[in-house]
């Protein structure tokens, strides 16, 4: 899922601070798995929001409206008929849905209520960590189902830098070198020596270096 | 003279709080009038937009009152309701709000006086921060 925090109170709060009529839109999706973004979270931002402007003697209105998803423009039509009465949206999907939302509807003023983070999963209620970089050529089968491109802090495709030490990452004790885990799972698996093969270089014009990226399949299309 | 009567939201669990609160009748100990209790069955169920919401509705100070943390009913169900009331301190410190406006008491069932004493002590506390909506 795409794991997204809370943008502080006070930044949003400075958004839209011109503002009179407000719309929180939430997305039923990944920020609602990590419990960021969904219809209960549009609640406590929307009511921090009407607490503070109440208590500053500025009571505003400030509304609730929660998505199937925000990056679906059939969805995001479901809005058409009421953002008209708001001054501003504060959305609280990934970054793909204040975009999308911006997108759609032009002349409304859309501000992102959450700071996305990383593709990651929980690794227990409250915790989520990283990974996958969207590099876009998947390569985890060469080392053991894990990903050094998401998971060492330096990308590293061939093997440990020298800051691995003991299973940690040298930039912090609560980082795992992930290299450390792959090579440990090569061995237990008596696939150590498929490290050692010769590959190409990865070519990065699938990732991020190649500019921003659009899939299109055809058979799909209307 | 402070005249101000400082109006609070106390969420009770219904196996710990109101048991004590039948021991405070009981000895004829009453809560002050201006605490208004919600009986909760657990306060692991509280969330932390229940907490939020009395003072979006005007309450000035609001408290949980729950078990001992070794004796919860639902095992862990005051840890979860400790680490809402300490979010939502957090967030009332963000928006330049006094934290101490939310608070957690530990009781049990035979504990009537302190039962009492809680809301009392609440209710002192939130006389002293004022008002939580200007007049």
């Amino acid at each position: 899922m795409i794991v997204a925090q809370p943008k502080p109170i006070k930044e949003v709060l400075e958004m839209v601070k011109d503002f009179k009529k407000i719309l929180v839109v939430g997305c039923k999706g990944c920020v609602t798995v990590c419990n960021v973004g969904g219809a209960k979270e549009v609640g406590i931002l929307a009511a921090s929001l009407r607490i503070a402007r109440k208590r500053s003697g500025y009571a505003i209105q400030v509304d609730e409206h929660t998505l199937e998803r925000q990056c679906d423009p059939e969805y995001i039509d479901e809005l058409k008929d009421i953002i008209g009465d708001y001054d501003a949206v504060v959305s609280t999907a990934c970054g793909v849905g204040p975009q999308f939302l911006s997108e759609r509807y032009p002349s409304t003023r859309v501000f992102p209520g959450v700071n996305t983070q990383f593709m990651g999963g929980a690794e227990e209620h409250g915790v989520w960590s990283e990974r996958c970089a969207g590099c876009g050529t998947c390569v985890v089968h060469y080392f053991g189902g894990l990903c050094p491109i998401a998971r060492c802090s330096k990308s590293l495709l061939n093997g440990p830098c020298g800051g691995s030490s003991h299973g940690k990452c040298e930039i912090s004790k609560d980082v795992e070198c992930i290299w450390d885990t792959i090579v440990n799972k090569m061995m237990e698996q008596g696939r150590l020596s498929e490290l050692l093969e010769f590959r190409p270089p990865k070519s990065w014009t699938t990732a991020r270096d190649g500019g921003p990226r659009k899939m299109i399949r055809e058979e799909l299309v209307k | 003279m402070n005249d101000f009567k400082p109006r609070i939201l106390a969420f009770c669990c219904s196996n710990c709080a109101s048991s004590a609160a039948t021991v405070a009748e009981g000895m004829k100990k009453a809560l002050p009038d201006n605490v208004k209790i919600i009986q909760v069955p657990c306060t692991g169920r509280i969330e932390i937009l229940h907490l939020l919401k009395p003072f979006e509705e005007g309450a000035d100070g609001v408290y949980v009152a729950g078990c001992q943390e070794d004796s919860c009913q639902y095992v862990n169900g005051i840890a979860k309701a400790a680490k809402r009331v300490a979010q939502v301190k957090k967030m009332l410190e963000e928006l330049d709000i006094e934290p101490d406006r939310i608070r957690l008491f530990h009781l049990s069932a035979g504990k009537g006086q302190e039962y009492v004493e809680a809301a009392c002590e609440m209710v002192d506390k939130v006389k002293e921060l004022g008002p939580f909506l200007p007049a």
